[in-house]
């Protein structure tokens, strides 16, 4: 039946195409504006292509320093997340204990508590403590929030490497501290990345978390300082705002396609959680 | 195996530790606290143990019913019913369709997914708005425009919702629908059952596991949502667009009751929490 089968691949075909122009329309426009001299809020083609915009947005001010911040903020936590997790995947992966359960079950149900909830109470919290308005508190707040999920990932991806390896090593003398770092962690490598990246991608578009934690301009990430193209500079400059998206959106993007790339297609993590 | 030490051996695990206890565990047991207690941010220096009043208030408080009630809508509209249908739907047609197809609308989708919240929330601002892209289509199509986040706040930041967490779900799926050996479909095929029927029958009992998994993580992440919100319509035009977690926000801050706002804080954490216990049973086999 092979008619049946190719006028069932174009409806597929079809179908699948219509969503996809839906999906697109918003990005398309963001596109299409920030090289737009007259861009307004609708997708529409550009009569003439600038870099006006570019050019407008690409000052310390309003580019360089919040992109800096959340490099700062995301690269700090995303190394200490990473550290962290190596580290504490390493005994559970490979030691036998009573406590390894229940510690994998507490931070799993951690994984899915909304964040969202407890920033309140961090925000005062960290007012007592003076943590409020500095890179350190956020950095370790961002940290403990993506900690667990990160561990659950890099335990699952320990798992896969095998433990003879290890076990030649440990005969040779080499310590677990040793076996860890030359060993497991560089044949895990595309585990490693994943969660790296991962991690990484979540907080560099995370808003709510520097919103709260950060209150003086010059220290807002990306993510924050994008409000400043409305309300304060008064007529909002959607074109500027348009090149401001891209510029913020692209390095997560390039991020996450060489990840897919290295694991082929698909991003593991469909795989980790599918349960 | 080799011996040593336990308590030299679980050495690893604590930096972690004292990341999720400081950073993690610690506000959640404030979160506790305050949620009993009347502070504020300005005025008085000390704050005072008030018992129940918070949630009584909440309970009491018209607004906070009615953020719960779109948070409602909005997790089932966007989540259960938007992300979730959408994403089994799309995993399925990209079983079917050409690879091209397939390789172009998973990528638009998933670019959608990894765009930072608040760029997410700027795109379907300017698509929803009334000067916007979904209007000009309208006009078109000669249908009757609307000021859709004037008029339909909720449906259209429900939307934004499913436009940028569907991604998810179709990883789930495509992954799901990869397992399902073809001899069993082809079978069933063979037997003479009808698309909607495989798919009741065999498809969906097949991947049910992972449809539970799904809709709970969805839920999850539904249910916290701020930014997205926040920079379509920062919970208005009044309130109607208010979930719990921006009537939170509202209250502890713009209102400075950062008791109250704990309160509905903790309430969310509770529902959080339940929600993550009946994910844990799913996964139970797991571990």
């Amino acid at each position: 039946m092979p008619r049946k089968r190719s006028s069932r691949r174009l409806a597929a075909d079809v179908a699948l195409l219509a969503v996809a122009a839906a999906f697109a329309l918003p990005l398309a426009w963001v596109l299409l504006s920030a090289v737009d001299p007259h861009a307004g809020l609708r997708v529409r083609v550009p009569g003439g292509v600038t870099l006006d915009n570019f050019r407008a947005v690409l000052t310390p001010d309003i580019t360089y320093t919040p992109l800096l911040n959340s490099l700062v903020l995301c690269g700090g936590a995303t190394a200490l997340t990473v550290g962290c997790a190596a580290l504490a995947a390493y005994p559970l992966s490979r030691f036998r204990s009573r406590l390894n359960r229940p510690f994998l079950l507490t931070v799993l149900f951690a994984t899915s508590l909304p964040v969202t909830a407890i920033m309140v109470p961090v925000y005062a919290l960290f007012v007592r403590v003076n943590l409020i308005d500095t890179f350190q508190g956020t950095i370790f707040f961002f940290a403990a929030s993506q900690l667990p999920f990160a561990i659950w990932l890099m335990k699952n991806f320990m798992d896969g490497v095998p433990r003879e390896l290890e076990e030649a090593a440990w005969t040779d003398g080499a310590s677990a501290a040793q076996s860890l770092l030359r060993i497991v962690l560089p044949l895990m490598g595309p585990g490693l990345a994943v969660v790296t990246v991962f991690s990484f991608v979540m907080m560099w578009g995370n808003f709510f978390v520097p919103f709260m934690l950060l209150l003086t301009p010059d220290r807002m990430p990306a993510s924050v300082s994008i409000n400043d193209f409305f309300g304060n500079r008064g007529m909002v400059a959607y074109g500027q705002l348009a090149a401001f998206s891209v510029l913020y959106s692209t390095p997560v993007l390039l991020l996450y396609v060489l990840v897919a790339r290295r694991l082929g297609g698909g991003f593991a993590l469909g795989g980790a959680v599918k349960g | 195996m080799r011996r040593g030490n336990p308590a030299v051996r679980a050495l690893p695990l604590a930096p972690a530790l004292v990341l999720l206890l400081l950073f993690l565990a610690g506000p959640i047991a404030y979160c506790v606290w305050i949620a009993f207690t009347d502070l504020q941010l300005t005025g008085q220096a000390h704050s005072s143990f008030v018992g129940l009043a918070n949630f009584r208030r909440a309970f009491r408080d018209d607004a906070f019913l009615h953020a719960v009630r779109l948070t409602l809508v909005f997790t089932v509209l966007s989540s259960l019913i938007g992300q979730n249908t959408l994403g089994l739907a799309l995993a399925a047609l990209m079983k079917r369709a050409s690879k091209p197809v397939r390789t172009l609308t998973g990528g638009i989708v998933v670019t959608a997914w990894v765009l930072p919240e608040v760029v997410a929330g700027f795109l379907l601002y300017a698509f929803f708005r009334r000067e916007g892209t979904l209007n000009a289509i309208l006009d078109w199509l000669h249908l009757p425009r609307q000021n859709w986040l004037f008029t339909l706040p909720v449906l259209a930041v429900s939307f934004a919702n499913v436009w940028r967490g569907t991604a998810f779900s179709m990883l789930v799926y495509s992954a799901a629908l990869d397992e399902i050996p073809a001899e069993i479909t082809e079978a069933a095929e063979v037997d003479g059952a009808g698309g909607w029927r495989r798919l009741w029958h065999i498809t969906l009992p097949m991947i049910r596991r992972s449809i539970g998994t799904n809709l709970m993580l969805n839920t999850l992440q539904t249910l916290s949502v701020f930014g997205l919100i926040w920079v379509m319509t920062r919970g208005g035009p009044g309130n109607r667009s208010q979930t719990l977690p921006l009537y939170m926000y509202e209250q502890a801050f713009q209102n400075s009751m950062i008791g109250y706002g704990t309160a509905v804080a903790l309430l969310l954490l509770v529902v959080g929490s339940l929600f993550s216990v009946v994910y844990l049973r799913l996964l139970r086999t797991e571990v």
